[in-house]
């Protein structure tokens, strides 16, 4: 198996390789790229049959040791067990797909090969990431991915909001990085080892240790471990408040949108999350945190994507919105449905992105909405699977999402009736959240594909459906997003799927396996809840506002003129950040640097050394002028008052 | 055989004669092969250092002692362990690269420019291989020689400042060094500096000498608030010059600390560790704020050459407080590793990043961010190099800057947690000045005509990035090899280091 592994993980690699750094012509560069994600999909895929359905493994192999020091191994090595093997399945079945969308996207860009070795080596860094089996490797993945989004944020590299929108997102992400190294530490300190399993092992044993933050206030350990490794994943999954790169990072071609900002990268803080419920479960607190967090997210990046008008950035503002879900089922101890929403999620959040892709290709690269409507009629395939991905996403029963969005509903309810600290805001932050997913979900819909033609005359006449090579990827996405759900709830939830990749304190768990009584059960009782109702009346409000009385839109936003305005201006975060962090940032800098280190140090100790001796020299010199009368004047005056006071 | 050859000796001498050579044939044209045959020769010399090298004892390997001005006691006396071996290939390793640099770029009295840089690389060897303290001091003190004459002849429009307050600024703090060296030798009748380490010290002695070697080391490091020189002196300097200042002469602070602070007075190291952390962790905050709103490339670098090294100095000073802390050296050895560490990977980042500066530099004359805009798109190949250097300055994992970084942030959570907090800060700071540079000269629209006209990097300069690209890389997923060297040498000085010498 090691060698499958390896397979797995270089084939994308080397694509990139080849794609990249060497001249090869376009035909070339996306078949390379394609074969290797191609391979490590069928590759994945038996990895999935032979762990999941054999029974086998789980796998934990050590492939060479990075270094050594103080006796401590930091080795690079896989750990494969049920979770790492979904996880590799949804990776590379959607990079897979994107790979062959992105042939009729990039169609017509000159950089059409690096763009193919970026996407490949995202895919790589991806499978490293989720196949670590240890802190540091998970931490080369981490900033790896974070690598690649950066560049291909800023792929078109001439337009200048797309290189800020990468310097942007990368600095966030350090944010949270920095916190995830500070976590790492601790591990290292307290566990004398980084590598999963001895940690995990060890993690109840170390409960009682408290660390001393500040004199007198001490917290535990695990707690202070689980909270620093949070916001690595804050970062990377955008959790508010360091959630404002996410909708920037729109700035890239969609396809990368789909892969790495809405299926995998920004869902790798779910996966870490999930992936160190041993550490988590010990910590009420640090569950608190994420749960609170989580819900805030849901809720309020909901909001924003009401009164967004570019097509992408309303797929991204849902996007935020569903990774608070994640992370509200983790918060609830609800790992299995975090997981489980992220794999729906990576489904049809990817076909939504490629959708709104396919549309602006149609469009002749436009993305507003206000000149889109009525492409229903110009893009069948487009229109249908749109609708799937947003029935998916709204949670509509049978659906993928109604499965795993129910699952994490129910697990907050669970939760709030335990009465654990959060989760009562929590669950009327989701419950809530549903009407405002189904209604921003469908006002996009109702504005691209219904209603009257905005686009200009010229735009119209070339509409038309987009070559094979994008429709394809987005049936085969379509597909999933259906049916994945109806598959997956039993063993993911109820079964016994993650027993050993997850570990949840019995007391928390919310989903146990006599409640369950097959799919058809969960569906009527799914029909008999509120957020049914609420996903309904989500999209009869959007129908009412966007297709009936299509003015009204204009009317609340004029009635509501302080809402509005904190909307658009996305909660004044984006402003906020600029003004205190960056602005702040270079003030200080420049404050240091003008009065620190050229006023103070070079100025008064170096240079004004220089000019002291230079005055007292200045001085003295006159002692030394070289003139005779000058010496025989001075001698005369000295004998004179020597005389003098010997006379006296 | 190779073993029995006085390998040190001739890696120091033969640049030196070499360097006379190219001095005496006075021929520009002859200048640039034989200045690169006898760089290469001497890096293949010293090549068996590390192959023939034994990672399991501290002792010091490839000595060579004859008695050199006996009325002293003062030896001709070389030798290497895991501290200086390393950094000897480092600067055997540069010394090509930098010759490379400045094949057609250095049309004003070349031979005389190549032969400076081989005697500097001879002397640097010395310095790091002499275990004479007077020798030490020699080469020490020698090589401000050659560096002074590289700005002051070669330098910008202001090399004159520059190439005076590096020479004062260093030579002050080596002056007191100097005093400290006389007392030792005073006292222990001998100039051998293992005699020194040896040595019982009473405390205010320590205190003292301790405070001379600080001003010596803290000034090349260099350390906040000694530290005003370095960016003066990079701007004016030749491209060779910054890249000779960066990665290796930065070093020798880093290595004083380790051949002499640390060994020779380890009771005030103890007593005054805290001084060396507070002033560390002002360079790595401080000091980055500087560097993110500089307007001169090479200045930003500097900046940023002062803040990475803070890690070094913290790294190796971390120790006493782990100690104190959680009552074991468990950690300290990954710290002061870490130092090591970043020191080596900081002379690739930050030779390469002068490089790059030096190819934009050589083609439009200037240095100032404001010129530059949109290089990405004439010069795409240019900008993949630059790209990389700029992540692995910025502590990218799978570059050799993330390996010392994350060696030091996590040993120094053992000693305390807001000093590994302050510390980590590196990750936001370093990537916001690393980055903004980036995104300002490579990224977004075209400044401006000039650039639009810029030609790629050419054989030459390709050649030159992509060793240091391949080193970067190697290291940063392969560290081992290189902590390997050190595990013997730094556990025997940490050993060393926590028994009192009172």
């Amino acid at each position: 198996m090691q060698t499958i592994f390896l397979i797995i993980v270089l084939a994308p690699l080397l694509g990139a390789i080849i794609a990249g750094l060497f001249n090869v012509s376009r035909c070339m560069a996306h078949t390379v790229t394609i074969a290797g994600v191609g391979l490590s999909f069928f590759l994945s895929l038996y990895t999935f049959y032979h762990i999941i359905i054999q029974g086998q493994g789980p796998y934990d192999i050590t492939l060479y040791t990075w270094l050594i020091s103080d006796g401590i191994r930091f080795q690079v090595g896989f750990l494969v067990d049920h979770l790492t093997a979904l996880m590799m399945l949804v990776v590379t079945f959607v990079a897979w797909m994107v790979h062959i969308y992105t042939i009729g996207y990039m169609h017509e860009d000159p950089g059409y090969q690096r763009f193919f070795s970026y996407i490949s080596l995202f895919t790589f860094s991806m499978l490293m990431l989720v196949m670590a089996n240890n802190f540091m490797q998970l931490f080369f993945g981490w900033e790896a991915v974070g690598l690649v989004s950066y560049l291909l944020i800023g792929f078109w590299h001439t337009r200048e909001s797309a290189v800020f929108a990468n310097l942007k997102a990368f600095l966030v992400n350090r944010v949270g990085d920095f916190g995830f190294l500070l976590g790492i530490a601790a591990i290292l300190m307290y566990f004398n080892t980084l590598d999963y399993q001895p940690v995990f092992e060890l993690a109840e044993q170390k409960q009682s240790i408290r660390l001393e933050l500040l004199p007198g206030y001490s917290a535990s350990i695990i707690t202070v471990i689980c909270l620093l490794l949070f916001m690595g994943a804050m970062g990377k999954s955008a959790q508010f408040p360091l959630h404002v790169w996410l909708p920037d990072s729109m700035e890239g071609p969609t396809p990368i949108s789909a892969l790495i900002h809405a299926a995998t990268m920004v869902t790798a803080g779910i996966f870490m999350v999930a992936r160190m419920s041993p550490l988590y479960e010990l910590s009420p607190t640090a569950l608190g945190v994420v749960l609170i967090i989580g819900a805030i997210t849901a809720l309020f990046m909901g909001f924003l994507g009401l009164v967004q008008h570019d097509i992408k950035r309303v797929v991204a503002y849902s996007t935020l919105s569903q990774l608070g879900y994640m992370t509200v089922a983790l918060g609830a101890s609800a790992y299995t449905a975090g997981i489980f929403h992220l794999m729906t999620h990576a489904f049809f959040k990817a076909l939504l992105f490629l959708a709104a892709g396919s549309v602006i290709i149609a469009m002749h690269h436009e993305q507003d909405m206000r000149k889109m409507g009525g492409l229903r009629k110009y893009m069948p395939i487009t229109y249908w699977t749109a609708l799937i991905g947003s029935l998916a996403l709204i949670g509509f029963p049978g659906f993928s999402g109604f499965f795993s969005k129910d699952a994490i509903i129910e697990a907050v309810h669970h939760a709030y009736q335990a009465e654990r600290w959060g989760a009562c805001f929590a669950y009327y932050a989701v419950v809530g959240g549903v009407f405002i997913t189904a209604l921003y979900s469908f006002r996009m819909f109702f504005l691209v594909f219904h209603g009257q033609e905005r686009m200009d005359k010229h735009t119209r006449e070339h509409l038309h459906e987009t070559p094979w090579v994008v429709t394809l990827p987005l049936i085969l996405l379509a597909i999933p997003s259906v049916v994945i759900g109806v598959i997956a709830l039993g063993p993911l939830l109820y079964g016994s799927f993650f027993a050993e990749a997850i570990f949840v304190n019995p007391a928390h768990q919310p989903f146990l396996a006599e409640d369950y009584h097959g799919v058809w059960g969960f569906l009527i009782h799914g029909l008999t809840q509120p957020p049914l109702w609420l996903a309904l009346a989500g999209v009869a409000t959007a129908y009412l506002l966007y297709m009936v009385k299509t003015d009204w839109p204009a009317l609340i936003a004029q009635r509501f003129p302080l809402i509005h305005r904190i909307l658009s201006n996305k909660y004044g975060f984006d402003d906020f950040y600029q003004a205190t962090f960056a602005g702040g940032s270079r003030d200080l800098g420049h404050h240091f640097w003008k009065t620190g280190d050229v006023k103070l140090i070079d100025g008064m100790l170096v240079n004004g050394t220089a000019y002291t001796i230079g005055f007292f020299s200045s001085i003295f010199r006159q002692l030394q002028t070289g003139f005779l009368y000058h010496y025989a004047f001075t001698m005369i005056i000295g004998l004179v008052v020597l005389l003098g006071l010997f006379v006296l | 055989m190779l073993a029995d050859l006085p390998l040190l000796s001739l890696i120091t001498w033969l640049p030196i004669f070499g360097g006379l050579w190219v001095l005496f044939v006075n021929n520009d044209a002859h200048a640039r092969p034989i200045a690169l045959l006898v760089s290469l020769a001497t890096f293949l010399l010293s090549l068996p250092l590390y192959f023939l090298f034994d990672p399991s004892t501290a002792n010091m390997q490839f000595a060579e002692r004859l008695l050199w001005i006996p009325t002293f006691q003062i030896h001709y006396h070389l030798g290497i362990d895991g501290f200086s071996m390393p950094l000897i290939l480092l600067t055997t390793f540069t010394t090509i690269l930098v010759i490379l640099a400045g094949w057609e770029v250095i049309q004003y009295k070349a031979a005389q420019y190549f032969a400076a840089f081989l005697i500097m690389e001879g002397l640097m060897v010395g310095v790091f291989s002499a275990l004479d303290a007077m020798l030490f001091y020699v080469f020490w003190e020698a090589m401000l020689v050659p560096m002074f004459i590289i700005i002051g002849v070669w330098g910008g429009p202001n090399r004159v400042y520059a190439s005076i307050k590096f020479f004062l600024y260093t030579f002050l703090g080596s002056v007191f060094m100097l005093i400290s060296l006389l007392y030792l030798y005073f006292k222990s009748g001998s100039f051998a500096i293992l005699d020194f380490h040896a040595m019982p010290i009473p405390m205010t002695a320590q205190i003292l000498i301790f405070l001379a070697f600080l001003l010596a080391f803290a000034v090349k490091v260099p350390m906040w608030p000694v530290h005003t020189w370095l960016p003066d002196a990079h701007v004016e300097a030749p491209t060779g010059g910054s890249v000779i200042l960066a990665a290796i002469m930065l070093k020798m602070g880093g290595y004083g600390f380790l051949r002499f602070s640390l060994p020779i007075t380890p009771d005030a190291s103890r007593e005054l560790d805290w001084l060396i952390i507070t002033l560390s962790l002002i360079a790595i905050i401080y000091i980055s704020f500087v560097a993110i709103v500089q307007r001169d490339m090479k200045k930003l670098i500097a900046y940023s050459s002062i803040s990475h090294m803070g890690f070094a100095t913290l790294g190796f000073f971390i120790t006493f407080m782990i100690l104190e802390n959680t009552g074991s050296l468990h950690g300290s050895a990954s710290a002061m590793e870490g130092g090591m560490v970043q020191m080596i990977s900081h002379g690739f980042i930050s030779g390469a990043l002068f490089l790059c500066v030096g190819v934009l530099y050589d083609r439009l004359h200037s240095r100032q961010i404001s010129d530059y805009g949109g290089v990405a798109t004439p010069m795409p190949r240019f900008a993949l190099f630059a790209v990389l250097f700029a992540m692995a300055n910025s502590g990218l994992p799978g570059t050799s800057g993330f390996v010392g970084e994350f060696l030091v942030i996590l040993s120094s959570f053992k000693a305390n947690f807001w000093i590994a907090f302050l510390a980590a800060t590196i990750l936001i700071l370093g990537a916001a000045y690393t980055l903004w540079m980036v995104k300002r000269v490579i990224f977004g629209k075209i400044g401006n005509e000039k650039v639009a006209a810029l030609q790629d990097l050419n054989a030459r300069e390709t050649l030159i990035l992509t060793v240091l690209a391949i080193a970067v890389l190697f290291f940063g997923l392969y560290p081992a090899p290189m902590l390997e060297i050190m595990h013997a040498s730094v556990e025997n000085l940490l050993t060393h280091i926590v028994h009192s010498k009172l």
